[in-house]
This record gives structure tokens, sequence and C-alpha cells, in this order.
């Protein structure tokens, strides 16, 4: 028989399923070495002067006896004033306390609303000092497909370059182009076109 | 009705002609399934060309296709003969090289019995130049045998012979193969019937979860170049965009988002053979649009891998090699090449509005800036003989698709205003162009000929983006 392309489509994936979650396994498996190994120094010299933040483990001093321990479990009765330690990246980024940053059409820079919404988020990021970010960079519909991921990779850039020069350590700050992809409203007006330009923030990890 | 002109015939090219036809029933193996893998031409013992001419001079050669004959009565082989007989029509038509004779107008022509037993003074009154007839039947082992002839209708010669065997899987690929050889023994011109489409579709209404709410994907898919059999792909729960084929025809590379960071991706496309990833993405490297190099070899891309302006490279398709090969502040992006590979044209920012630029492949010597208006973007450069760049150019609310010519250093428009129409493609003959439109709701895959005639509708479901013609 001739070879089916979508059958060997399929198995090619399976395959590469099955490779990929070796490899996932192996990079969950180094990621978790590294994780606990690193944790202590990221979380020590954040620690904020904020003053009932239960969000890590800042408020500890560095205790030697159990340094492998996930430093995790403890935050999980936090104060009223701290809702978000213990939610979930999920539910966390489903009501993101992140604000979206807004552009003109066919623009990139940084406007004076914009700037007050990365300076909120700034602080955000400045309390939760172990959340590392993703900038998602968006464009509405107009434009071609290929001109609109770049665009889309200039308003990620932008955002995260105001953050740096706000102190948010740049090794904090991801960034990735969706152009058109991914419209958050559907509609084929500049009422949805306003929304759909944006930089949107997304916890990635923490 | 027409006057038919008595077209010469020479008797000692008869008697060649018929004893060639014996020899050049040359058995094709066809596989229904198979890669759009481009079978040698079969040797002709003829080298003299019985070229159909036209009994209208100025006019092109008018030719009819009637249903094939099926020599078997079983349900499959029927179907099988008269999809052969419709599509060969769409396939010589697709070329304008021939005038097609519209199939009702001789339904009422009874069948030729055998491929031997043509009515031809019934084709006469017709008007017809040519005839295209063929039988289908059962072979041992469950395939078919194909047959076909050219017949000159003045003179009930024979034109072209060929025997067909293989899989009655497909049987459009047999009118395909036939095509492509009538147009390159009738007129030395490389046909397209058997090529290509790759686009991103999200017509699968697959989801991912998203930050906000649920994100629909697109993956990338493929079908013949007329829009049948269409097929998935890739198939991931992230988004694929952007796919373009090797020019062996049988590798996709594309961007893929499955690791968050997009990556380009080189993937075999019928065999289990090939899954590379030649510019992988990172937190702080995105690869986007990939375009081979006319050997296959390397691959021109978009990335910010250096602090995150967007610039022009180069890779090998196994990641070795890397180069960059622009360098400007603002961004510079989707790259194609020339026919040769020695120079690339690409879009970029640096005269403040997208426009397109070309720059030798290997990055040295000045950028010229080949357009001066609102915004274009998109550029693909033309397969000689053309030596073009078709690119997407804003033209009011919307984009149309325009033409530039090296040669007459000329501009043309071949869309219509109507909707916006982007990311054109060539045919590997230059003569078509398939494109996204939105003239018929949400963006569609279109093609049409290089002079805006012959718009056809390719994809229908859902979504449909990014189209890419094989070679």
């Amino acid at each position: 028989m001739y070879p089916d392309p979508v059958a060997d489509v399929q198995r090619e994936m399976i395959m590469m399923q099955r490779r990929h979650a070796l490899l996932i396994a192996v990079m969950v498996l180094a990621l978790v070495g590294g994780c606990a190994k690193k944790k202590p120094p990221v979380a020590r010299p954040t620690a904020p002067p904020s003053t009932s933040d239960a969000a890590g483990t800042s408020s500890r001093p560095p205790s030697p006896p159990q340094p492998v321990q996930e430093p995790q479990p403890v935050p999980a009765e936090p104060n009223a004033a701290d809702t978000l330690s213990g939610t979930d990246i999920d539910t966390l980024n489903r009501n993101s306390p992140f604000q979206p940053v807004f552009f003109g059409y066919d623009q990139d820079a940084i406007e004076t609303a914009a700037q007050q919404t990365l300076n909120g988020n700034a602080e955000l990021m400045k309390k939760y000092p172990a959340w590392v970010i993703t900038i998602e960079g968006h464009s509405d519909e107009r434009g071609t497909a290929e001109y609109n991921l770049a665009l889309g990779e200039r308003r990620a850039m932008a955002a995260r370059n105001y953050l740096v020069s706000l102190g948010i350590p740049a090794d904090r700050l991801r960034t990735v182009s969706y152009g058109k992809e991914f419209p958050f409203e559907p509609g084929h007006d500049e009422g949805s076109w306003s929304k759909n330009r944006r930089a949107h923030f997304v916890v990635t990890s923490k | 009705m027409i006057s038919m002109r008595a077209l010469s015939f020479r008797p000692s090219f008869r008697l060649r002609m018929s004893a060639a036809l014996v020899a050049a029933c040359a058995t094709l193996a066809l596989s229904a399934q198979t890669p759009p893998q481009q079978p040698p031409p079969p040797k002709q013992p003829q080298e003299v060309v019985l070229t159909i001419s036209s009994g209208s001079p100025g006019l092109p050669p008018k030719v009819a296709v009637p249903d094939f004959v099926a020599l078997s009565s079983d349900a499959e082989t029927v179907a099988a003969a008269r999809t052969i007989g419709q599509v060969l029509w769409d396939d010589l038509n697709f070329e304008r090289e021939f005038y097609l004779i519209s199939r009702d107008t001789y339904r009422t022509i009874p069948a030729a019995t055998s491929i031997d037993q043509v009515p031809l003074d019934q084709w006469k009154q017709l008007g017809a130049d040519a005839l295209v007839v063929g039988t289908v039947r059962r072979v041992v082992g469950g395939g078919v045998a194909v047959q076909m002839r050219l017949v000159e209708v003045g003179t009930g010669a024979s034109a072209m012979a060929k025997e067909y065997t293989g899989s009655i899987a497909n049987p459009r690929l047999y009118a395909h193969t036939m095509s492509d050889e009538i147009h390159l023994q009738q007129r030395r011109l490389r046909g397209v019937a058997r090529t290509k489409l790759a686009f991103t579709s999200d017509r699968d209404g697959e989801r991912m979860n998203g930050p906000v709410k649920t994100r629909g994907i697109s993956n990338i898919y493929m079908s013949d170049y007329d829009g049948a059999n269409q097929k998935r792909v890739s198939v991931t729960r992230a988004t694929d965009i952007a796919p373009a084929w090797s020019p062996d025809g049988k590798t996709i590379a594309y961007t893929s988002y499955r690791s968050n960071y997009p990556d380009i991706i080189v993937q075999s496309v019928y065999e289990l053979r090939e899954y590379l990833k030649p510019a992988r993405g990172s937190p702080e490297k995105s690869n986007f649009l990939p375009a081979w190099s006319p050997d296959g070899e390397k691959l021109a891309f978009m990335s910010n891998r250096d602090g995150g302006n967007l610039e022009i490279y180069l890779v090998n398709r196994d990641g070795s090699g890397l180069r960059r090969l622009t360098n400007h502040p603002e961004n510079d992006a989707s790259p194609t090449w020339s026919p040769t590979g020695s120079q690339i044209a690409f879009t970029s920012n640096r005269s403040g509005n997208p426009q397109i630029y070309i720059m030798n492949a290997d990055g040295t010597g000045p950028a010229e800036q080949i357009t001066r208006e609102s915004w274009c973007d998109r550029p693909t450069w033309s397969p000689a003989p053309f030596n073009e760049i078709a690119y997407a150019s804003r033209t009011g609310a919307g984009y149309d698709i325009r033409i530039f010519d090296f040669a007459t250093r000329s501009f043309k428009t071949i869309t219509d205003g109507i909707g916006s129409n982007e990311s054109p493609t060539f045919s590997p003959n230059g003569r078509h162009i398939a494109f996204t439109s939105t003239r018929a709701g949400k963006e569609q895959i279109f093609v049409i000929d290089r002079d805006g005639k012959n718009l056809r509708q390719i994809t229908r479901g859902g979504m449909n983006r990014y189209p890419n013609w094989s070679q």
C-alpha cells in the first residue's frame, strides 16, 4: 500500500508526543532540582519592606536546617491583604491583578495612560518578587498577519522595556507576540480593535 | 460555428505515431497518496510532437474532455472515470492555454466505446480542435489502468497516448498528471496540477487554555492546488502558523507556539522522516516566517534574538550556521528568496512605514527600497521566467495584491479592492498567485492569475491564512 499522509502525520505526532513526554519528564526533573536549589537566593534579597506581606519565605530568616524543602506551604493561610500568593496560576491569570496596556493603531508607544498602568503592574511585580511575567503582544485584525507579528513583538518589548526602566529585573520579564492570532474581542469595529491592541500580562511562574 | 481548417497531415508522421503509440504506453505507476513527486517525464519515442493548433487563428485550440469510459462496471470505476474527465477539464482550463469547450454542450455525443472508436464527425461539428478521450478499467490486484489519448479532431491523429496504473483511491491524481503532461508536451509549460497549497486554519475549532479565556488555535493544513483533498498536516494543541514548502515538496517549515515561544519547525509531510527545530524559541528568542532557500538547504526567518529588535536571519535546516543578515534599528521582516538564491526581499519599517526592500542574500551591500507606497508587506519573489515580486499593499481600508516587475520597473494591482487581500504566494510556474482575502467574510484562501483574472476560492471552513504554494 501507499503511505497515507494523515496516518503518517498521526504516527509522527504520537512519536513526537512520546519523545516530548520523555523530554518534559526530564525537564521537569531538572526544573524541580533547579528550583529547589535556587529558591533561597531568589527569595532573600527581595524581602520587601511591605509590612504584612506573608507572600513568601521572605519574612523568615534563612534557616539552614531545611534548605531543600519547598518553602511554599506557609502562605496558604495569608492575611486578608494578600489573596494572591495562594492562588494557583490559572485562576490568577483569569482574574489577573495585572492590567493590560493598550496601544493606538499601528503604535507601540507607551502613552501616559499606559505608563500609569505599567507603574501599577511594576508595583505588583515588586510585591511578588518570585513571579515571572510573560508579556503578550497583540494587535487588532487590521493589517497583514505577518506585519502584526512584528507589531505585537514591538508592543511587548515596549512594555517590557518600560518595566525594566522602573527597576524590574529583565529576567523576570518574557515577551511573545501573537500578532492578530488571539483577539480578545471578536468584533470588527474600533470598540473591539481598541481592546485587541494590547500588551497582556500573564503570570508564567511564581 | 467556426469553420474548420483542414489540418495538414503527413502520412509518414501518422505511421510513426501509431508505432509510437504502443511504445509510448509506458506504464507509469501512480500512487494516489504519495507525495507530489515529479516523476521524470516518460521517455517519448517520438521526437516530433504533434502540436494541436487552433482552427481559429489568434484563439487557443478548442479542446473537449468528455467523461472517461469505464471499462469495468463497478461503482468505484464508474465514479473514477467521471472524476478524471471533470478534473482534467478543470486542470486544462486552469492554465488558459486551451479553450475548454463546456462539458454541457457535448453530453449528447455518445461516449466512445473504446479509445479507438471516437465519433470524430460529431466532435468536428462541435468545433473541437482536439479531444482527450480515455478509459478506466480494473486490473488484477484492485488498482486501475487509465488510458488516455489526445486526439487531433481534424485528422484523428493521436498527439499523445499514455497508460497509467495505480490505486483508485485518488482518481484526481491521474487527471492532474495527464494535465501536466499535456501542458508540457503541447505548450512547453510546467503545469501546476500536481502542486499543493499549505496554509493555516482554525477550522477544527480546537481550543487551548488562555490567560483570560480559551483561545481558538490554528494548525497547518494542505490541499491540492485546486482546493481538493484538504488535510491537516500539523496536530498540536498550540498555534502553528506560516507554513513554507521545501523546494522538494516533502517538508514544510513553519512557526509553532507549542513550546510557548515561537520555534521554527521543519517537518516531513508524508513520511516520518524529519522533525527538526532549526531555530528554537525562548523567552528572549522568537522566530517567525521561515522561507526556504531555492536549494532547500537554508531558511531565512525573522527573529528578535539580538536584543528584541526584529531582524532577518539565516540558518541551515539542521540548525547549524546561524547568521544575522540585517542590522537596522527598525524592524526587518517577512523574508523571501529570489529564484537563484542570490537575493532576499523583505519588509522593513526603515523609511517610516513598512515597505519592500531587497538585499544580497549574504547580507552584504546596501538594501534597495522597491516600494514607496502607503504600507506594504509580505513580499514573495516569482519563479523564473518572470522576475517579479508580489506583495500586499494598503489601498484603502484594506490591502490589495500588487506585483512589481524588475524588467520594466513597473507596478500593477491584480486584486480589485474587494475585501482585504494579503499574503501572496506564487505558483511554481509564476502564472498564479494564492492569497488570503476577506471578500467572502472571514479570511479564506483564494487563487488568481497574475493578470487578475480567474479568481477561485480554495477554502471555506473556518479562517484560513498564510497560504504557501509548493514548488
